[in-house]
């Protein structure tokens, strides 16, 4: 399967003038196939461009921009280019606050994707004598599914360990020889305090090498102090499921920027608000095209991920352009433990309740290497108060359905009217206190 | 027939009990007794004084989140093992208690509680013959 003992696949050794022709060609028949998609049929006829009208890469600014909205407009399937009968699965995300996003796949779309994931891994030296556990949730969650087909096409042994049950977790690394770990930073962190718990030296106890980090922001100086840690390389890999999920771009073995692998995608910066291309260097929106998809691809999708494209050469010899940490985003969206979330998700559920007034205050914050957060809210003025029990029993009913809107259990805390901040008469929703990178 | 009583949500945080505790000092309204049951993250002060429907209303328009409950108060001879008594009766009665606090006044004892059934507990103290404050009396005690 694989190429040679550096690059897993040719295209990753791609001169800029192969990538280019490579991309012209690929784009040019995605355009082609997305005529299928009643969609971007409809789209393009809006605009009276045709697909032949895309003559050269700066061509693909003619296209108009593909947003999350038009994803959720056309829920489930409108976007789609191939019959359903063609697809073999779904992602969908979470949440039941408007329409999720789905995203189909063939089973080349599958292939493609693992192995993209699988080039990853390769680059950063797993091989198949090695032992990937991955500590991703699995389900719609891609870092689960997206790694684990990854893994396997590279021939590891994997060990689908899924998240949580950390002392589970634990006893694999000993008894498996785990020795590359899929984990957020903060899961990597916590894995460490129980090691440390329990008396067990990463060192000298497991044969962990190898930690891949993503899906939730971190700095530079957490990604060393893990790596500290736990004595292992760490690379950060990212992905999200519009574009599959892991297997985007990741870190090489200098650990200075992620590749993005630009046979699969065409990668463009845009300024968020006049949506004009931005110089290499510069911070802006990134905006992927797809250029392998069958069941879903998507044309210049605006990923609302501010990042930029880190100039130079890279001295690793690949030259596919790598991307910079991401710096944030252009929409409110919050990404807490590698899980995706808008506040009005969560105003959505305390607005149910008819014990709450309308103030709320998400906060995010890191506590002991973990992204916490926190969501205060204001309790309506005639509740009654001497109840001690019903507060107690609202307080958990609110948690409780929180973490099934979100998947994540924040603490939820009852304030009284009034006590919230505003700004400018505006209300604060969201703080977010954490580390910044 | 029972008294009532002050329950204030206050944030653990410095400041709301002093802003609570100025105005009614403002108001001349003089506390009986006061309690804090309290969270990590939340506190109750339930309060009894002097013109509680004043206070109430001057708490409310100073947007403290508060409600006005009604708790009952039975007075005790000041000896040892009277509230056991009365706390017996009531269990005797099936009748469960949400919180309970106690204290002396000019040689009475003073036992204020709330039940998850009001009407219930009216009729278990009456046949048990307790001796209930009213709200009307309340302020006597002062």
């Amino acid at each position: 399967m694989n190429y040679n003992n550096k690059y897993f696949n040719p295209e990753e050794a791609f001169t800029r003038q192969e990538i280019e022709s490579y991309q012209l060609d690929r784009l040019q028949k995605t355009v082609e196939h997305c005529m299928n998609s009643p969609f971007y049929r409809e789209r393009f006829k809006k605009e009276g461009l045709k697909p032949s009208d895309i003559k050269t890469l700066d061509d693909l600014r003619k296209i108009p921009f593909t947003t999350k909205q038009d994803l959720r407009d056309t829920y489930p399937f409108g976007i789609a280019s191939v019959p359903l009968d063609q697809c073999v699965r779904l992602h969908s995300s979470s949440g039941t606050t408007g329409n999720p996003t789905v995203i189909l796949h063939t089973q080349k779309d599958l292939q493609e994707w693992a192995n993209a994931v699988a080039r990853c891994l390769w680059m950063v030296g797993c091989r198949p004598n090695d032992v990937f556990q991955n500590t991703s949730g699995y389900g719609m969650f891609t870092g689960g599914l997206g790694f684990q087909y990854g893994a396997e096409l590279l021939g590891m042994l994997t060990v689908p360990a899924a998240a949580g049950n950390t002392l589970r977790q634990l006893k694999f690394f000993t008894d498996f020889g785990t020795t590359v770990v899929h984990a957020i930073p903060s899961y990597a962190a916590r894995l460490y305090e129980v090691m440390q718990e329990r008396g067990i030296d990463p060192r000298k106890d497991t044969k962990l090498r190898t930690l891949v980090i993503g899906a939730e922001p971190h700095s530079e100086d957490t990604r060393r102090r893990i790596e500290e840690m736990l004595g292992v390389k760490a690379y950060n890999s990212f992905g999200m499921s519009e574009m599959c999920g892991p297997g985007v771009a990741f870190e090489c073995p200098e650990q200075n920027g992620m590749h993005i692998w630009e046979d699969y995608y065409i990668v463009e910066i845009v300024d968020p608000d006049t949506l004009e291309p931005v110089p290499d260097g510069e911070v802006g929106e990134l905006v992927l095209t797809t250029l392998k998809r069958e069941a879903m691809p998507l044309l210049r999708y605006r990923t609302r991920d501010l990042t930029r494209i880190l100039p130079g050469d890279c001295p690793c010899g690949r030259q596919h352009k790598r991307l910079d940490r991401m710096k944030g985003r252009s929409d409110d969206m919050i990404i807490l433990k590698g899980v995706n979330i808008f506040p009005i998700q969560i105003e959505t559920i305390l607005m149910q309740f008819k014990e709450l007034a309308s103030d709320y205050l998400i906060t995010l914050e890191t506590k002991e290497n973990n992204d916490a957060m926190t969501v205060e809210v204001e309790v309506a003025d005639n509740l009654s108060f001497d109840d001690f029990g019903k507060l107690q029993n609202l307080e958990r009913e609110i948690t409780r359905q929180l973490r099934d809107e979100i998947l994540i259990t924040p603490k939820v805390r009852l304030v009284p009217k009034g006590s919230l901040p505003k700004s400018e008469g505006k209300a604060v929703r969201v703080k977010d206190l954490r580390i910044k990178y | 027939m029972t008294v009532n009583q002050l329950s204030v949500f206050i944030e653990n945080k410095s400041g709301t009990l002093v802003k609570v505790l100025k105005l009614l000092k403002a108001h001349n309204i003089q506390l009986i007794a006061s309690t804090i049951t309290d969270t990590t993250d939340y506190g109750i002060y339930r309060i009894l004084c002097s013109e509680p429907d004043k206070a109430y209303k001057i708490l409310k328009d100073a947007g403290v989140a508060i409600s006005l409950s009604e708790v009952f108060a039975i007075e005790l001879d000041d000896v040892p093992g009277k509230a056991a008594d009365a706390i017996d009766f009531l269990a005797k009665e099936d009748i469960s208690i949400s919180y309970l606090y106690s204290f002396l006044l000019k040689g009475k004892g003073v036992l204020i509680f709330r039940t998850d059934n009001t009407e219930k507990a009216q009729e278990a103290i009456d046949r048990n013959g307790l001796k209930v404050i009213e709200e009307k009396d309340i302020s006597k005690l002062l």
